[in-house]
């Protein structure tokens, strides 16, 4: 199943960004990120690190990840200068841990590895906080950030059976519709 | 910088900016008068709605911040034999708790106000002003309601496709399902849009589809109402004779205390708070708190309690694309021990026995968001990737389930009193809530689940939880605590909703609620509201 721009200006308007449909949202998230020194992650490298995530944390069966995930990306945290530091600094924990346990940034990993990282830092079972330990901001910023893009949006939403998730205006008609009429796709 | 100084020659100080606030206030300006609304909380910004519900639906914040709950400013004390979750039942700002409301708004049955100064045809044009105030999506379907004149503003919601798999089991048993009035525009209504299903009408509607009284504060201000938000009453402050009101001495976030004079002061703050306030109030002339000649200030709190019940049918029944109920059934309201006649045996009359007292009215409903949202599972999940989906799409699609509703009769001991050991952020001594669940409402609630699972058991569905007599809670509906009444030794307030002890003090809320029937109270505010508004007008 395809995600698309569609899905993630949905996404973005779950989060209170108001973007017009034929705004166009190219760039990197984190050209601009506070913080950086020499010893920073360039702002690609850390687009890579977040997609490595996702590439985690999201289903096989999705294609269109990149655009999706760059797009919300972008939009999320382009008047939110805080959260981007936020996403940051849980990117560079993740390099931390991952440089420590297995002598490579996250995104250099191999997909499998990236799972057992989180698993090994209890990202799966923290409890996602901002202000949080290492774990909580990585499922606060990073895991749950793209977890709630897709889910909200009308592609995720139709990957588990519902087409109009909670989150997403997908109007007041969806409810009435029955499973045949209503497009459960699986 | 913003000013909080009082106004200088208002005829009404209104304390409270939620629903009974807002509306007494626009329609007091309406008809030309000077008014000032002092509203404890602060002014939320509607842009900001969209991520008030992501803040709903993240696991990261907890329920409290959507709104700015709790905190010293909202310290209480739960002394009763059940506890009372004050903090997550009522919201402190402009628009108060319609902010995070179901948004339900039924008219009383004529059997309610029995023991009422006032009875349905009193209440009846006013019903018909708030449904238009409040923009009530409905349907003349309920056979079971009291008589109406006029349509409903909007019309409702159309029944959701799992209210369609109830109707078959429910037309076999003889149960009659109806549409539920909304205050959630089906279609533009009042400058709001349509409803376009974000799916989180409670605690949030980032459309604004949903009503909230901030709306009616908004038109209030266009007609000339004075909004001074942050801040807090802390007392009332009445003349030498101990007759009338003469200030509300309110406090602001510099430190400072102001004294807002005026001829008319109205209440609106709340079931918990408004009597808090009488409280804090009491004098030489008010031992026991103002207004309170009676001793019934702070007594006879009640709530409405839910009872429910679901589990998975092995079909889909398309759960929480919406945030609201589209059908509901009034058939157990008036006598909730009768039973039922259909094809498949109906359903049986009431089981008790003869020491369980008989129950209460019952409403029922018919739930859109049973079961998980697939997003909140995903927040919360111990899994990622195919593994995590896979877990979504075996928990989602299945579920279905009934909810419900009953009510408590008044009772002195549930009641609301002053807590000096703890004090909020001013000093004040906090609310404490005696509350307790008695063996007529847990009568009512074991019956509302036996409906329940014989409606669920015609169905075929595998039952898998009820909330009944021994796990329920509040439906944060507070009720009862200024009650109404002909008679100053037994009640707070006349049937006007000015209280007995002082010429120009009137109570707006459900506080003056002498019976809480089963039925959400918000529509009932609002018409009382109108009702007391009109009172004050006649004085003025």
């Amino acid at each position: 199943m395809e995600l698309t721009r569609r899905d993630a200006l949905a996404a973005l308007a779950a989060g209170g960004v108001a973007v017009g449909t034929g705004a166009l949202l190219e760039g990197n998230p984190f050209a601009d990120g506070r913080g950086a020194s020499s010893t920073d992650a360039a702002p690609e490298e850390r687009m890579a690190s977040l997609l490595a995530v996702a590439e985690v944390v999201y289903p096989t069966e999705l294609s269109g990840v990149e655009e999706f995930v760059r797009t919300y990306a972008l939009g999320r945290v382009e008047e939110r200068p805080d959260y981007r530091e936020g996403m940051v600094e849980a990117l560079d924990t993740l390099d931390e841990y991952s440089k420590s346990w297995f002598d490579d940034d996250f995104r250099a990993l191999d997909a499998e590895t990236r799972a057992t990282l989180l698993d090994q830092m209890g990202v799966d079972t923290a409890s996602p906080a901002p202000e949080g330990a290492d774990a909580d901001r990585v499922r606060y910023y990073l895991v749950n950030e793209l977890l709630y893009a897709l889910y909200s949006s009308p592609t995720g939403g139709k990957l588990v059976g519902i087409e109009n998730p909670q989150g997403h205006p997908g109007g007041a008609t969806s409810y009435q519709r029955g499973p045949r009429e209503g497009g459960d796709s699986r | 910088m913003t000013d909080r100084t009082p106004s200088e020659g208002a005829d009404v100080c209104i304390v409270g900016a939620g629903p009974a606030g807002a509306l007494a206030a626009h329609r007091l300006a309406e008809e030309g008068h000077d008014v000032v609304i002092l509203e404890a909380g602060e002014r939320f910004d509607f842009e900001d709605r969209q991520r008030r519900m992501e803040r709903a639906i993240r696991p990261a914040h907890g329920p409290l911040s959507v709104w700015e709950m709790g905190g010293e400013r909202d310290r209480f004390s739960s002394a009763g034999e059940w506890f009372y979750p004050l903090n997550a039942a009522r919201v402190k700002g402009v628009g108060g708790t319609t902010l995070h409301w179901q948004g339900m708004v039924m008219r009383f049955h004529e059997e309610d106000f029995a023991s009422w100064p006032i009875d349905y045809d009193d209440l009846r044009p006013y019903y018909a002003e708030a449904e238009r105030a409040l923009g009530v999506a409905g349907a003349a379907d309920n056979p079971y309601a009291p008589p109406r004149d006029e349509p409903y503003p909007l019309p409702a919601f159309p029944p959701s496709y799992s209210d369609s798999i109830f109707a078959e089991a429910c037309e076999r048993l003889g149960v009659t399902m109806h549409s539920v009035p909304n205050a959630r525009n089906s279609e533009g209504y009042d400058d709001r849009s349509a409803c376009v299903g974000y799916g989180t009408c409670k605690p949030v509607c980032p459309s604004g589809a949903k009503y909230s009284a901030d709306h009616h504060v908004e038109k209030a201000e266009e007609s000339g109402v004075r909004v001074v938000t942050r801040a807090p009453v802390q007392r009332l402050e009445h003349d030498d004779a101990g007759e009338r009101v003469t200030a509300a001495v309110y406090a602001t976030p510099d430190g400072e205390t102001h004294r807002q004079a005026a001829r008319e002061f109205v209440l609106a703050a709340g079931g918990v708070e408004i009597p808090r306030l009488l409280l804090l109030s009491k004098s030489e002339e008010y031992p026991d708190g103002l207004a309170n000649s009676s001793g019934a200030v702070g007594r006879y709190f009640m709530d409405h309690l839910f009872a429910g019940s679901g589990g998975t049918l092995d079909t889909e029944t398309r759960q929480n694309h919406v945030g609201f109920i589209t059908s509901e059934c009034h058939q157990f309201y008036d006598d909730p021990t009768r039973g039922t006649e259909g094809s498949a045996g109906g359903v049986p009359e009431w089981s008790g026995e003869k020491e369980e007292p008989k129950p209460d009215s019952i409403k029922l409903e018919f739930l859109n968001y049973a079961g998980p949202s697939p997003v909140e599972m995903a927040l919360t999940g111990e899994e990622f990737g195919d593994d995590l989906l896979d877990t979504l799409r075996e928990g989602y699609g299945n579920s279905i389930a009934m909810g419900g509703l009953v009510g408590q009769r008044p009772r002195k001991e549930n009641r609301i009193t002053l807590d000096s050991s703890t004090t909020d952020d001013h000093g004040n001594p906090v609310p404490e809530i005696h509350w307790r669940v008695d063996a007529r409402t847990k009568s009512s609630l074991r019956r509302a689940n036996e409906i329940q699972h014989r409606i669920l058991d015609e169905l075929g569905v595998d039952v898998s939880w009820t909330v009944g007599p021994e796990s329920t809670g509040p439906a944060f509906h507070h009720m009862g605590t200024t009650r109404m009444g002909s008679n100053s030794e037994e009640s707070v307030v006349n049937a006007q909703l000015r209280t007995h002890d002082l010429a120009n003090l009137s109570v707006a809320s459900s506080s003056v609620f002498r019976t809480s029937g089963a039925l959400n109270p918000t529509l009932t505010i609002a018409a009382l509201s109108l009702k007391m508004a009109d009172h004050v007008d006649e004085r003025l």
